[in-house]
């Protein structure tokens, strides 16, 4: 571990050729390989690289696809059935794409359910926080322009659906949804564009923020389950004296990761990718049908706490704007965390009954939500979405209050860890 | 004009049962074996004698299903694909959509991926569905869609059942309740034997639905296995490495 810095040695050969005209070893070392995280990461740990992972899976699976995929009303259908059955592999590269797509909502959640349990969006992680917030919001559209491409029955009314919701916006909204569709309802046109946003705009967005996520990530350093610093104590080298090499300690503990990763991904792939209509929908097996809609409508699973939301507001004043209104603030109040939070602590391991418990009902609340969006708006989804939608929101705006006067317990000064 | 937006996103959002596809009808389990390939040819056989004449399966090609199947090239020319053709092709039907649509009110659908929209219990229900309805253009309804504009083109195997009413006061008027069936006409097989017939049918438009399916399950069998012996190899290299840290 005491090794010399390899950053200002000299190198011979290629790498040091390289090195000597572009920071290649300093740029290894700095974000990865002598990279200091605290030595006590749990395995809540693994989903941020397991993010890494399905978005490296995304992009080379949907690189494959668009060999064969034809972006146009008339052929968009019949190349994916041409993928499935014609090209070699191709059932197997468009399983990854969509079931990738499920797969990178649950690590995402599960590396935002993350920060949340340890208190890693508190300072100085805010931005961190926000650009991994920006992550998910073009997250979202990346996943709601690529629904549209199979040009299924459900790509047709979920697309019609979601850019209806713009067009409840008072004044601008009817051009605005025109705008985006690019005619006067979903055609060709907009399969078109929303094929270049998903495959060109978007994924560029999305690889920016992901590199600034990093970036902000390694130079704050890792928070930990503690949620203590581990750059208060450092040796006489200045390092810190809980943190290890991510290389090669996490890069073996992330292999792990993945593998395990690739167990479940695997078993999906080849025994459920349509996980019951829950991932691959059966509506989207017909090609989609400006006249008649499917018998239920309902966005992907990973929107539906959002939709449930969206359905719990009431029109009032004749208008529908207010569900369109909470649900965006739904999202964009996630944004806000680092500055609700007015714990004195940041791990839940030292945090009072108090958030405890309101960060379980918010899980419980949460996966409710998701539950009701899947269903007919009728009773009790209905009661319980707007249940639930009112708990969303207090536990986000009532946070201030009820995270201050919470009782805690003094953090150590230095992270718990018990070797294996 | 904003109105208008109002309504269509009203009538998108709530979803509309009057003008959708499907029916709430309670499903009998398929209970189909993609893997039984001997039942996989009864279907093809079954498809072709009597599916093909009006719907296609325009993504399934010929010489794919005969291989998936075991069935040789020249009994796949010789018995299956008896109005000639390329063995390259894929199994359209011979009847113009344009002629169908006129003559049923609605062009038989494409049958290419009716497994994976409607599910394998769908269409197993569906065909065992049929009874006798002389309000009917083709003198038939069905249990599972009804009104379907389809004729029971089984009828000569299942023969047809003649439905039992009952009349029920519903809010002050009388409606016509359907409670069960009496055997009616008489088909060519015993109800066991058309259940079977509809069995391997539908068994074979599932494998039509995604022809790799068989495959892909033999195979993941190998990759889930495969990448669990790879987790213990990286679980052991982490803990190895591990050892290190105090």
């Amino acid at each position: 571990m005491m090794a010399t810095d390899s950053t200002t040695t000299a190198k011979g050969g290629l790498l040091g050729w390289v090195d000597a005209r572009f920071p290649l070893t300093r740029l290894w070392n700095e974000q990865w390989g002598q990279y200091y995280a605290p030595k006590n990461l749990n395995n809540w740990y693994l989903f941020g690289s397991m993010s890494l992972l399905v978005l490296v899976i995304q992009i080379v699976t949907g690189i494959f696809l668009t060999m064969n995929y034809k972006p146009s009303a008339a052929e968009a259908f019949g190349s994916v059935e041409y993928i499935m059955r014609d090209v070699e592999w191709g059932w197997l590269i468009r399983y990854m794409h969509s079931t990738g797509a499920s797969a990178f909502f649950v690590v995402v959640y599960l590396h935002m359910f993350r920060a949340m349990l340890y208190g890693s969006y508190r300072k100085p992680r805010e931005l961190l926080w926000v650009f991994g917030m920006l992550i998910y919001l073009v997250l979202m559209g990346e996943a709601f322009f690529g629904y549209l491409l199979p040009w299924g029955n459900m790509s047709y009314w979920g697309a019609q659906v979601i850019v209806s919701l713009f067009a409840a916006l008072p004044v601008i909204g009817p051009d605005l949804a025109e705008w985006i569709r690019g005619d006067f309802f979903i055609s060709d046109i907009t399969l078109n564009r929303f094929f270049a946003l998903h495959v060109i705009a978007l994924p560029l967005v999305l690889v920016f923020l992901v590199v600034a996520h990093l970036l902000a990530l390694h130079e704050v350093g890792s928070n930990n389950p503690d949620g203590v610093e581990i750059k208060k104590t450092k040796d006489a080298n200045g390092n810190p004296v809980d943190g290890i090499w991510s290389h090669p300690y996490y890069s073996v503990k992330d292999l792990m990761g993945f593998a395990a990763f690739f167990v479940l991904f695997a078993a999906v792939i080849f025994f459920a990718p349509t996980m019951g209509g829950l991932f691959l929908e059966k509506p989207n097996f017909e090609l989609a049908n400006p006249m008649q809609t499917p018998a239920h409508i309902a966005p992907v699973w990973y929107f539906t706490p959002f939709y449930a939301m969206l359905r719990a507001v009431p029109a009032f004043f004749g208008t529908q704007v207010w569900g369109v209104l909470v649900m965006g603030a739904a999202v964009i109040i996630l944004f806000f965390l680092p500055w609700l939070d007015r714990s004195p602590v940041k791990s839940i391991r030292y945090r009072g009954p108090i958030y405890k418990i309101a960060l379980a009902l918010f899980v419980v609340w949460f996966v409710i939500l998701g539950y009701c969006g899947l269903k007919p708006a009728v009773e009790p989804f209905k009661t319980l979405s707007v249940i639930g939608t009112i708990y969303y929101f207090a536990f986000f705006l009532l946070m201030p209050w009820y995270s201050r006067i919470d009782s805690y317990k003094p953090e150590p000064e230095r992270v718990t860890y018990h070797a294996h | 004009m904003l109105t208008k937006k109002i309504v269509l996103l009203l009538a998108v959002l709530l979803p509309v049962p009057a003008f959708s596809a499907g029916g709430d009808a309670k499903l009998d389990k398929a209970d189909t074996d993609i893997h039984n390939q001997a039942s996989l040819q009864r279907g093809a056989r079954n498809f072709v004698n009597y599916c093909l004449g009006c719907h296609g399966a325009q993504y399934m090609r010929w010489n794919r299903m005969a291989e998936d199947l075991g069935i040789p090239e020249d009994v796949l020319m010789s018995e299956l694909m008896i109005t000639g053709g390329s063995p390259h092709d894929t199994m359209r039907t011979a009847m113009p959509a344009d002629l169908s649509a006129g003559w049923f009110g609605k062009a038989p659908p494409d049958l290419s991926l009716i497994a994976r929209s409607r599910g394998t219990d769908y269409i197993y229900t569906f065909l065992r569905g049929y009874y006798a309805d002389p309000t009917r253009p083709n003198g038939v309804n069905n249990t599972v869609l009804a009104g379907t504009a389809m004729p029971h083109v089984l009828a000569h195997l299942q023969g047809l059942r003649q439905p039992r009413y009952e009349l029920r006061e519903v809010g002050g008027r009388s409606e016509q309740h359907l409670v069960g069936f009496d055997a009616g006409t008489p088909g060519e097989l015993s109800e066991a034997e058309y259940d079977e017939f509809v069995r391997d049918t539908v068994n074979f438009l599932d494998y039509v639905g995604e022809p790799v399916k068989a495959k892909r399950e033999r195979m993941g069998v190998w990759v889930v296995l495969f990448l669990l012996v790879f987790w213990v190899f990286a679980w052991l290299l982490k803990r190895e490495y591990w050892k290190d840290i105090k």
